[in-house]
């Protein structure tokens, strides 16, 4: 099975994270967002909507971390919490695995942008009112984490980490990266972090976050000029 | 008991759930909730859903938002023929990713589309600048084109040979910009041959039930004008696609 990732990008690190984390056997195909590289007629073979995660497993093409990882949970037949089978449980990680794509996933992602990727491609700071405006959605969703879906549960669907947690902690992750202590002034939502990350392993989970936690470092040795092929979308999907 | 469905039918994932249920005969108590009114910011709605959208589902004590969330446990619960959510991990594996790509593709610019050319003039009382609406207009034909050639190709359904979950909640997106008028099928005729048996497969007579609020010209308005939209949710509407 070939898996075609970015650790830069949350929904790889999920698939990477669960992957290792089961002993999935795979080849680890790396490919680079941030130059271009899923805009290539190769990459467009494997997957059209050239996002990545891909996967390839034989002939079979997949794309979406979550189909990717119910796929793998499926087939390798991994512990029965990541994907429980119980009516109740398996709707409330499907709940919160739908919730997140525009619940907190595009939030996270644009605090990343606007913080650290924008200002390199645009070359000014990105203006206050936005980013206020970006912080607050990001705080809102944090907040309806808290309150609604994991309450006071020690991880999202009960006791035990489920696909759900695993892909909240790399979305939350991702503003962490860009200098943004979601954590801060939060302790229950620190407590679930600190579980999810030893049900995961420190080392794995610490494996996963290297590369996107040293993004303020390489931002600022970042060649802007090489990403204006973002510029046209950065302007659409921001300003 | 019978389950209970928290609706508007104005709203797109609203729709694929009620199709859905009404389809599977499954037996269910319709409670109407009407978003221009702003009631899912009220305290009565909080006790349904903190999240304060729609649809909503109650069986019992349990209580369960995300229409796919719904759509699959309803699949589950209530056994369903198969094609609606294979059992073959590959087909499944199939809807899974259409589920999961169409929140930020599908149904983020159909609605935005949908809100620029049928809510927001009536709201703020002029027309959404020409460049931003070109904007979404071009999302979404970017949209379109990357269905019909990567989910559809020259398969009749998504997952090939029949209707699934996935069929469904793609049409109930596509119609909402049909609701104000721009016919997304016009010039496209693999999508309007698909849209045609997705009718069929359903039922016609429910698929237009389900989308007559929307389809109706008049009609959405009259709900938005003259309901007499509180300032607060009108505050919340422009904020929402600065």
């Amino acid at each position: 099975m070939e898996l075609y990732l970015d650790l830069f990008s949350q929904p790889c690190r999920s698939v990477y994270i669960f992957a290792k984390k089961n002993n999935i056997q795979f080849d680890f195909k790396k490919i680079s967002l941030l130059e271009g590289e899923q805009y290539g007629e190769d990459f467009g073979k494997i997957n059209l909507l050239r996002k990545a995660p891909a996967m390839k497993d034989g002939d079979f093409c997949l794309a979406e971390s979550i189909a990717i990882m119910i796929y793998m949970a499926e087939k390798f037949h991994t512990p029965d919490h990541w994907f429980p089978a119980d009516l109740q449980k398996r709707a409330r990680v499907n709940e919160y695995l739908s919730w997140q794509h525009m619940g907190i996933r595009m939030h996270g992602s644009k605090i990343f942008w606007l913080k650290l990727l924008i200002p390199k491609i645009i070359g000014t700071e990105v203006p206050k009112e936005k980013m206020d405006d970006a912080m607050e959605d990001l705080n809102n969703s944090v907040k309806l984490i808290e309150e609604k879906f994991l309450q006071d549960k020690p991880f999202i669907a009960g006791d035990q980490i489920s696909l759900a947690d695993l892909v909240a902690i790399v979305e939350i992750m991702q503003p962490v990266a860009a200098g943004v202590d979601v954590f801060e002034g939060r302790p229950k939502l620190n407590a679930w972090k600190e579980r999810v990350q030893n049900a995961i392993g420190k080392d794995l989970f610490d494996e996963a976050h290297q590369h996107i936690l040293s993004a303020q470092e390489m931002v600022k040795t970042m060649d802007g000029s090489k990403m204006q092929v973002f510029k046209p979308k950065i302007l659409r999907m921001f300003f | 008991m019978p389950l209970e469905l928290f609706l508007d039918l104005h709203s797109q994932p609203c729709r694929s759930v009620f199709i859905f249920a009404k389809a599977a005969n499954i037996p269910f108590e319709y409670k109407a909730v009407v978003l221009a009114s702003g009631e899912q910011y009220g305290d009565e709605f909080a006790k349904i859903s903190i999240v304060r959208k729609v649809p909503v589902m109650r069986d019992g004590d349990f209580i369960l938002t995300e229409s796919t969330a719904i759509l699959m446990y309803m699949v589950r619960k209530f056994g369903t023929p198969d094609h609606w959510y294979p059992a073959d991990l590959q087909k499944r594996a199939r809807v899974d990713e259409y589920l999961a790509w169409q929140h930020s593709n599908m149904r983020a610019h159909g609605s935005k589309v949908f809100w620029f050319r049928g809510v927001l003039p009536m709201v703020t009382g002029e027309p959404v600048p020409k460049e931003k609406m070109d904007s979404a207009l071009e999302d979404l034909n970017m949209t379109l084109k990357l269905f019909e050639e990567k989910f559809l190709q020259n398969n009749p359904y998504i997952i090939g040979e029949q209707i699934s979950l996935a069929d469904l909640v793609a049409i109930v997106e596509i119609m909402q910009p049909v609701g104000t008028g721009l016919d997304v099928f016009e010039g496209r005729p693999a999508l309007s041959a698909w849209r045609d048996r997705v009718k069929k497969a359903v039922g016609e007579a429910l698929f237009d039930e389900a989308h007559k609020v929307i389809m109706s010209p008049g009609d959405l308005k009259q709900t938005l004008t003259g309901q007499e939209m509180p300032e607060f949710l009108k505050i919340r509407v422009q904020k929402m696609f600065i």
